[in-house]
């Protein structure tokens, strides 16, 4: 049931506690039970919302920085990559495989603060070899949601 | 007008329950429908896009009457993968325009005038009607709530007669939600043998059952020879638009059925065939996942309405709940009509799957959750003011 409900959870992390104990066949207690240790196991590490900020007359601007970083003896890129994901301004820190080592989504303001961040920032860390910074101009799909379009349900209202 | 008598059995039959409904949902502006017979969920983009490809390759020509050989040898693996099934790609499966053409035309292949087909209800609107226009009388057993709404060998031997030529079975059911397990099979497939039936088993919603995994009467000893299992891909796939089934059976029933198929369809949509074969390949884990949703919806409806007095047997297949109303004191038909009119809720009466749907409605949870706790809340409020009405 564990995997079931985070699958659950992930679409739609508004689901009261009584309609998941609907849901899967059980109860209240069973439910709260099972997100409380997922919680504390940080399994699940919070609830959000997904806002589509462009329709939204907040100024915010999304970047994406490959970095490529020297590992440190020892600690391989974890040390510099906490460096990194802990400002702020980082939203998100993966680690890749490939040509760069460290993607880092950056949201500002402006893409000058952006910029400003990556500049006086990122770049002057000791580990940090090279950035390259990419200004994200439209998201048509976030975190498996699509953001344009209209759901409407076309089916005949009532068929055998 | 030309006075010219048109065929007396089409002109005859009845207009369909649900068309009633329907035309006054669609005069609704905010009506929520609780009707609907398809999935809500699009067709998987990966099926679509074999479409899209399939048309820019100008693809848009006839294909072999019994359908692309290659969707036919992908069903057949489809079929065995999933339900141990044996049938061969050349001789034992024709693709039809639905499961409907399927019914349709396995009912043409078997029978002759005055031929006794036996139909269980509630069940889908269609046998009947196909029964009496392939020239058979439909005999219809009423099946019962005490028993789930499964089907009985008592009760297939009362409507037995010599005339009898064969049994439709139609599990995981519409609009019941009941299956039949390996025991419950096992009796009638007893029965069929020793009085010499054909079993047509209409399997469409063989992929969604929860709990019990589905169970062929094709595969119980001593009735392959004797069945004709109709499916297809739209309620599995969410394909129901495409139009796309299948018969398969042994060759001699398959080698008529093909003539009727080849002069009345010719062959099924070449788009929708070359899209159901990307479905028949990759669609499995597909399956599961809308699985996996409709049967969270199945739970919370069976545990709202009763919650609410609506009495439910818990459905194990198809995706539909057939709660009792009997309680509220109101006919099956009197029900979805007020709950339409005061609370804009569309629900189908039991009575439009026959006679022994009385007493019951068919709610479909092929909504989102979302929409089916908004329409679940308007019933509550309509079932409790029935019973103030009452007790005032």
């Amino acid at each position: 049931m564990k995997e079931q409900l985070l699958y659950a959870l992930e679409n739609h992390s508004k689901r009261t506690v009584k309609d998941l104990a609907a849901m899967f066949g059980t109860s209240e207690d069973v439910i709260s039970e099972e997100l409380t240790q997922m919680e504390k196991e940080r399994i699940i590490c919070g609830y959000h919302a997904l806002i589509n900020w462009d329709k939204t007359n907040t100024d915010k601007v999304t970047a994406l920085i490959e970095v490529r970083v020297t590992p440190q003896r020892g600690e391989g890129f974890d040390k510099i990559a906490r460096r990194i994901y802990m400002f702020e301004e980082v939203k998100s820190v993966y680690l890749m495989s490939g040509g760069f080592d460290l993607t880092v989504i950056i949201e500002g303001a402006t893409m000058k603060e952006v910029a400003l961040f990556v500049g006086q920032k990122l770049a002057p860390l000791e580990s940090v070899l090279s950035t390259a910074t990419h200004f994200v101009l439209k998201k048509y799909k976030d975190y498996g949601v699509i953001f344009e379009e209209e759901r409407k349900d076309e089916r005949m209202a009532v068929t055998p | 007008m030309m006075n010219r008598e048109l065929n007396r059995i089409a002109a005859n039959i009845p207009p369909s329950g649900i068309r009633k409904f329907f035309d006054i949902v669609t005069t609704m502006e905010d009506a929520i429908s609780l009707g609907v017979g398809e999935p809500d969920f699009d067709t998987p983009w990966h099926i679509r896009e074999e479409g899209i490809y399939s048309l820019e390759r100008g693809r848009t020509f006839y294909t072999s009457n019994a359908g692309l050989v290659e969707l036919r040898q992908e069903i057949c693996k489809y079929l065995k993968r999933r339900f141990d099934l044996d049938y061969h790609y050349d001789t034992e499966i024709a693709v039809t325009v639905g499961g409907s053409e399927g019914i349709d035309a396995t009912l043409r292949t078997i029978l002759n005038p005055g031929d006794e087909v036996l139909v269980p209800e509630p069940s889908f609107v269609c046998y009947k009607p196909c029964v009496s226009l392939s020239g058979g009388i439909p005999v219809p057993i009423a099946l019962k709530v005490e028993n789930e709404f499964r089907l009985t060998r008592a009760e297939v031997e009362e409507h037995l007669t010599e005339k009898t030529k064969a049994i439709i079975l139609s599990f995981p059911n519409n609009p019941t939600g009941a299956i039949m397990t390996r025991e419950d099979l096992q009796a009638i497939a007893d029965v069929a043998i020793e009085k010499d039936l054909i079993v047509i088993s209409d399997e469409i919603y063989a992929e969604l059952t929860y709990g019990e995994e589905h169970v062929s009467i094709a595969t119980l000893a001593g009735m392959r020879e004797r069945t004709i299992v109709v499916s297809g891909f739209s309620k599995a796939y969410a394909m129901t638009g495409w139009r796309i089934g299948y018969v398969v059976a042994p060759a001699h029933f398959i080698d008529v059925l093909k003539i009727i198929h080849q002069y009345a369809i010719m062959c099924s949509p070449t788009t929708s065939q070359y899209a159901a074969l990307e479905a028949a390949k990759n669609g499995d884990k597909d399956i599961e996942e809308m699985k996996g949703a409709y049967d969270q919806r199945r739970r919370l409806m069976v545990e709202y309405l009763n919650n609410m007095g609506l009495e439910c047997f818990e459905p194990q297949g198809a995706f539909y709940v057939f709660p009792s109303i009997q309680s509220t004191g109101l006919t099956s038909e009197e029900f979805a009509t007020q709950l339409l009119k005061s609370k804009k809720v569309a629900v189908v009466p039991g009575t439009a799957f026959g006679e022994s749907g009385e007493g019951f409605i068919r709610c479909s949870y092929a909504y989102s959750v979302d929409e089916l706790k908004i329409a679940l809340e308007r019933i509550e409020e309509f079932v409790a003011e029935i019973k103030e009405n009452k007790s005032k």
